[in-house]
């Protein structure tokens, strides 16, 4: 089953369960998923909140859309649909059997995640540069939290997503529907990041 | 009986032969294990040493509220000039032993010794299961539990020492606090909160996807059903909390605005922050955690009361659906009454109707759940065991809790009750004597079950019997203080003349508090000693329930066959059979 | 000020609201108990007629219990007379109904680390502009001094007078961190949330000295954030008002050519 020989042997880790129809991996990662919707949740309901009571938005006057950079945010926006689309295409590589396109969808989508993280390098330190910080008003505090936030949420998807490329696929050898879950696990991980993302933009950039 | 034993040794996790395994090292073993069962007993002795620690700064706490200004011998020189000046108390150090007291018995006592210690440890016993459904991330989360754990208490030796805005952590209070140790708890926070959504995953998928065959969720123990809607609490509950530590530590580290409104005048001084923000956005989102918390605090006590009820009093629990459904229902209203915290904070009629209202309603299952607990003693053949002691105790000491939860949750006798003793007194009598009641009541019943032995039950009565008289002496009269207005967190009540009129109140439970502390000690005596006794016999309990099908204690992987249930979890005295218990997994009828 | 007042239960009521408050702390006290006592009566007696001893062994079969599903729709039928007979209604009354403005005398308080700031509107009925840029030890209200409204306004730390028998309306702020106004002999409480401002009424039925206790953490200080509530007789607040009205304005000197006689000196 796993590297560790003293597990004991666990139910379901890769056959899905009778009733629910899903193994144990899948079945977890969706509640992770419904947890990390309360946490999005709870602080776009804070972004709503501070927004609407404050006297004009942004505090200092202007657009949204004139204060961040819209342009490259659309990059973004199309690097990670991409980048889920990649990753689908990985894990269809993994039912298909072919682990050597595989590691080329799963490359193509760590990647693009770090593309992403490069674009947003150059957004926020144009901000620094300007002299705006997260401090500067709430405005600037509620756009590098929530995408500060979510920027961990894609380096912790590249970080598994490298795990898998890389010491991961020694699974792949011993037993391969273990692995293709695991790859499908990921990628609903992935599609939450980008589905993230796709909330923040219009709600941050364009509104 | 069982075909699940196995001749594994008796040590904790002895390997089992079946499986051909490879001697692990003691660290593997020991320390990083993945077996549930090492795991839960991690973190029930870590919680415990929590419990003690948060409950050695209430004592400290106390001498100041009986003898305000006094310098206390011997201990106060020894806890340095800047939180005890000449052996008085300073009153930043009280602030700090209120606000760690209350966050350490909550988040790093509490919970993971309920759900953590005994879900760990007894669930996937009594569904069937081999161990949890991912057993690395159950180790992955204790090993979040205990930096977190070691980090809140390390606060106290920063300078400026601990947090000290209360557990509840309002800004701008604990923003405009500077000391470090306020930005340390919401760090440690973070790492509390990880390792319970970590583990509540792990309960929710093994209680769904591990069961063993020919069990239903409706023959599930009761024990089980509560653990499962806390994880669900945890699950959800506790993101919005780490979503409003982040803005904190934003607001801290980053000089943001989350909390802070414009125009801060902090000491004469201009507060230099952007504003923009609001302190009630913070109070909102951390009672929406905090107030689902406390049902995370209450629900596996009345699994494990269910349990020794059952056992102890011969008899099928009375009305196991309904306590189901109850269970269920009190789970989903606890996300939609959270504001009944906040009814002094300028809250209009509209918004105040609806969460009165909702409170009002979540009294309903708490009512049902008391009363099939109490039905379940009629009619029973009821055994005065420790653990029933401890359980039986829990039903009136419940009730009082609860109960006096009603003035509160209704607005109007609020606006004279809000942030007395009364609150104090009406939450530790539901967390105090019910639930850690409970889990003195688990900690005797499974002992058997983790050791192979029998705690001594002379000294399980004298620990009982003294810590029920002092644990009422602590807090009965707190609703006489609060009935009198004396505010909470004062550190010094004398300072107003309803507080000097009732002095002699806080004299009275600060000696039983320190009395209360002197009751723990047979059973911290009993607890090691007992290691050393004979072993005793399989199911000395003479339990229906899964777990005890396995060896005591069990081997690694805990049944060498998967177990098959035949039947309903509480089976006791069925008409016409020898013994009075048939247990779930005996194959015979 | 007369300790002999308090004690162990209830301090007195001397507002004209409160007396509801007290009714319904009593009647709700009073469902916990017969609740209590009924469910303690059954439960001793399972213990005793339960107990296991030779020859009692235990019903397998869980009794029929109509009596449960009684205490059940009783509990729900009382709770909801709780709620919608009693607690809504007070509390509406209260928030929905404050006395005009015009009948009332209007304080405004501005709460901080650890005092309580009281603002009167002095013999002109008028506020002075106060803002919390100017705010410092010696203005603690942030008094604008060029604003002539303000000029007979009466600034007091840690003392609350007002008459008995006239509603007073305390309109609640705080300049630093959440506190809250809690007179308990008045039956009233409201945080001081900095960046809002609260208005509270009460009105009292007795004079007398009493206290006001912060009733929410705000600090090491907390504790000690106590003010002086007096209760005056219409005289005595007349007479106190007038005895700490700020000295009248110096009459301006005028640099006009028919003055330069120099406009006699005060």
């Amino acid at each position: 089953m796993s590297a560790h020989a003293a597990d004991a042997v666990i139910p379901h880790t890769v056959e899905p369960h009778p009733v629910t129809g899903i193994p144990n991996g899948k079945f977890g990662i969706w509640l992770f998923l419904a947890s990390e919707v309360m946490l999005f949740g709870a602080l776009f309901s804070s972004y709503v909140l501070i927004r609407t009571q404050a006297p004009h938005w942004p505090p200092e006057g202007g657009l949204s859309s004139e204060i961040l950079n819209v342009p490259l945010a659309t990059v973004n926006t199309a690097v990670l649909i991409t980048s889920s689309i990649t990753m689908v295409l990985a894990w269809a590589s993994c039912k298909m059997g072919r682990i050597d396109r595989f590691r080329f969808w799963m490359g193509a989508t760590v990647a693009l995640a770090f593309v992403f993280l490069v674009i947003k390098y150059f957004e926020y330190t144009h901000k620094f540069h300007d002299g705006h910080f997260p401090s500067t008003n709430n405005f600037y505090a509620v756009y590098f939290t929530l995408t500060g936030l979510h920027g961990l949420h894609v380096i912790g998807g590249i970080v598994v997503n490298t795990f898998l490329l890389t010491a991961g696929t020694r699974l792949w050898k011993t037993d391969r529907d273990h692995f293709t879950n695991r790859v499908e696990n990921a990628g609903l991980y992935w599609h939450f990041v980008d589905l993230v993302w796709i909330f923040l933009f219009p709600s941050l950039y364009l509104l | 009986m069982s075909a699940s034993k196995t001749h594994g040794h008796a040590a904790h996790g002895g390997h089992d032969a079946g499986h051909g395994h490879h001697e692990l090292p003691f660290w593997r073993k020991y320390v990083f294990s993945v077996d549930h069962k090492i795991i839960g007993l991690q973190y029930a002795v870590t919680a415990l040493v929590f419990l003690f620690f948060g409950f050695t700064l209430m004592m400290l706490l106390r001498w100041q509220l009986a003898y305000p200004g006094q310098p206390l011998p011997v201990i106060g020189k020894l806890l340095g000039e800047s939180a005890m000046p000449g052996g008085v108390m300073a009153p930043e150090f009280y602030n700090q032993l209120g606000a760690m007291h209350g966050t350490i018995m909550v988040f790093m006592g509490i919970v993971p010794l309920a759900v953590g210690g005994f879900g760990n440890y007894v669930v996937p016993l009594q569904i069937g299961a081999p161990d949890m459904a991912f057993p690395r991330i159950n180790m992955a989360s204790y090993w979040a539990f205990l930096p977190g754990g070691i980090l809140m208490i390390a606060s106290f030796f920063l300078p400026g020492g601990a947090a000290q805005s209360g557990w509840t952590n309002y800004p701008p209070l604990s923003e405009v606090t500077q000391t470090p140790g306020q930005t340390v708890w919401l760090f440690a926070m973070v790492l509390l909160i990880t390792s319970s959504l970590l583990g509540s995953i792990n309960f929710i998928v093994t209680i769904v996807q591990l069961r063993a065959k020919g069990l239903t969720f409706f023959r599930l123990p009761f024990f089980v059903h509560a653990q499962f809607v806390t994880s669900f609490l945890l699950l959800l509950a506790f993101p919005p909390l780490e979503a409003a530590a982040v803005m904190q530590i934003m607001d801290r580290l980053a000089n943001t605005s989350f909390f802070l409104p414009a125009g801060l005048v902090v000491s004469g001084e201009q507060w230099h922050a952007a504003g923009g923000g609001s302190p009630l956005l913070w109070q909102h989102l951390f009672w929406f955690l905090a107030h689902p918390e406390v049902y995370v605090l209450i629900l596996p006590a009345m699994g494990i009361v269910a349990e020794v009820i059952a056992n102890n009093t011969r008899k099928p629990l009375w009305g196991y659906r309904l306590l189901v459904y109850s269970a269920i229902f009190l789970g989903f209203m606890s996300f939609v009454v959270w504001a009944h915290h906040m009814f002094m904070t300028g809250m209009g009629t509209t918004m105040s109707t609806f969460f009165q209202t909702t409170t009002m309603i979540i009294s309903i299952p708490s009512v049902v759940i008391l009363t099939c607990f109490i039905m379940s003693l009629y009619g029973g053949a009821i055994r005065y065991t420790v653990p029933m002691l401890f359980a039986t105790a829990f039903l009136p000491m419940f009730a009082i809790g609860g109960l006096t939860g009603l003035p509160l949750g209704l607005t109007a006798s609020d606006i004279y009750l809000h942030d007395t003793f009364y609150v104090i007194a009406h939450f530790h009598y539901v967390v105090a004597p019910g639930t850690i009641f409970a889990l003195f009541a688990g900690i005797y019943y499974w002992y058997p079950k983790v050791t192979g032995k029998q705690m001594n039950q002379a000294l399980g009565k004298v620990h009982f019997w003294l810590s029920f008289i002092f644990i009422n002496g602590v807090f009965m009269p707190m609703f006489f203080q609060g009935m009198a207005g004396l505010s909470r967190r004062l550190y010094d009540p004398t300072i107003y003349a309803h507080g000097r009129a009732i002095q002699g109140l806080n004299v009275l439970i600060s000696w039983s508090a320190w009395g209360l502390a002197l009751a723990q000690l047979p059973f911290i005596w009993n607890f090691f000693a007992s290691l050393r006794h004979v072993k005793v016999a399989e199911n000395p309990w003479q339990s229906t329930t899964l777990e005890w099908a396995a060896p005591s204690p069990p081997p690694h992987g805990n049944f060498v066959t998967p177990p098959v249930v035949y039947r309903d979890p509480y089976q006791y005295s069925e008409p016409g059979r020898s013994t009075d218990f048939h247990p779930q997994f005996a194959r015979e009828a | 000020m007369d300790e002999t007042k308090y004690g162990y239960w209830f301090p007195p009521d001397v507002s004209t609201h409160g007396v509801q408050i007290d009714q319904l702390i009593d009647i709700v006290h009073w469902f916990m108990l017969i609740l209590f006592v009924g469910w303690g009566i059954f439960f001793v007696y399972c213990l005793i007629k339960y107990r296991a001893r030779p020859g009692h062994a235990a019903t397998y079969l869980p009794p029929k219990a109509q009596f449960t599903k009684v205490i059940e729709v009783s509990v729900i039928v009382i709770e909801v007379l709780l709620l919608f007979w009693f607690s809504t209604p007070v509390w509406f009354a209260y928030k929905n109904h404050p006395p005009p403005e015009k009948d009332a005398l209007v304080i405004k308080l501005v709460a901080e680390q650890f005092a309580w700031d009281f603002h009167y509107a002095g013999k002109d009925g008028k506020f002075g502009r106060t803002s919390e840029a100017s705010m410092s030890g010696d203005n603690p209200v942030g008094m604008d001094p060029d604003d002539p409204d303000g000029k007979d306004d009466i600034v007091t730390i840690n003392q609350l007078h007002f008459p008995v028998n006239k509603p007073v309306i305390v309109q609640i702020s705080s300049k630093d961190v959440i506190h809250s106004f809690n007179i308990p002999v008045l039956r009233v409480k409201q945080d001081a949330v900095p960046g809002t401002r609260i208005p509270i009424w009460f009105q009292a039925t007795k004079p007398g000295h009493f206290e006001l206790a912060c009733a929410q953490l705000c600090g090491l200080g907390h504790y000690r954030m106590r003010a002086d509530v007096l209760i005056d007789t219409p005289e005595e607040y007349a007479k106190w008002a007038a005895e700490n009205a700020p000295p009248p304005a110096e009459p301006p000197t005028s640099a006009a050519p028919e003055n330069q006689q120099g406009a006699p000196q005060k």
